[in-house]
């Protein structure tokens, strides 16, 4: 399966995914994630602001994702994640890269970045460690 | 003390039904004490993470984790905290100890074990069957927002 169609799959098969209404896009081998604004992401309404759950399963699910690319197409199981908040994910489009930094033969440690409106001011961050389908 | 906890207990309410992704999830307010606070989130197919198990995605536990540890704070302040307050999150480190079983909710307890006038620490574990085999254990730092200093 080529890297574009694994994407497709990856985003139409899990129902969470559809839930957050996330989308991705594939320059080569860099996917850059997409999570559009919805309302029912808001987590604080005064200001108002994504739910910090929202942006950490958006974050895990870009790890999930590009490891599922480059991996086979197959679903790695999360380990652990930790989620660094920098500054509140705002009513706007919100967008994530995963690099893989070391892809061992079980364990794979991810590291995630997210932005709205620039590259250099992140919302937040995820680093993980994710275990690979063994068969 | 029994109307403070009746207090808090209408906030949690609150939190768990009027917060849209709260809402959106289907949360459901189980019970709060003082620094503590326990939220459930019933399964629903369209919360699946991986549809070969049926199992409720990482990103609704987060979700589940992240709101209950607010709960704990706001629990936590009652009494000590004049005004209204928001929280953020600083950080929030998540183990998954093992997959949720198919087609099972999630219910999650978070604890506030120590609270300053503008950080709130916060652990926090979730389970789908028994609170003694926990599917992920969770702690976390959080700021108090809108309050002067």
């Amino acid at each position: 399966m080529s890297e574009p169609d694994a994407l497709e799959a990856f985003l139409q098969r899990a129902p969470y995914i559809r839930f957050l209404g996330m989308r991705a896009e594939l320059a080569g081998d860099e996917m850059t994630a997409i999570l559009p604004f919805q309302p029912h992401l808001v987590g604080n309404t005064m200001i108002p602001a994504l739910h910090g759950g929202v942006i950490g399963g958006f974050l895990e699910a870009t790890a999930l994702a590009q490891l599922w690319v480059t991996q086979g197409s197959k679903l790695a199981k999360t380990i652990d994640v930790t989620i660094e908040y920098l500054r509140p994910g705002r009513a706007m489009t919100t967008y994530a890269r995963a690099d893989l930094r070391k892809v061992g033969r079980r364990v794979a440690n991810v590291h995630v970045e997210a932005w709205q409106e620039a590259r250099d001011h992140p919302v937040a961050f995820l680093h993980g460690h994710f275990l690979l389908s063994s068969d | 003390m029994a109307a403070d906890l009746d207090f808090i207990r209408q906030i949690g309410q609150h939190m768990a039904t009027t917060v849209p992704q709260a809402a959106a999830l289907g949360f459901r307010f189980v019970s709060v004490d003082h620094g503590k606070g326990t939220l459930e989130v019933p399964w629903r197919e369209d919360l699946v993470g991986d549809p070969d198990t049926g199992v409720i995605a990482g990103g609704v536990v987060t979700s589940l984790l992240d709101h209950t540890c607010g709960l704990a704070i706001t629990s936590a302040a009652y009494g000590q905290i004049d005004g209204p307050f928001g929280t953020a999150t600083l950080d929030l480190r998540i183990d998954y100890m093992r997959p949720a079983a198919p087609r099972a909710g999630v219910t999650a307890e978070a604890h506030c074990y120590r609270l300053t006038r503008s950080i709130a620490f916060v652990r926090a574990q979730a389970w789908d069957a028994e609170a003694s085999d926990p599917i992920a254990t969770a702690q976390g730092a959080f700021m108090l927002t809108g309050r002067t200093p």
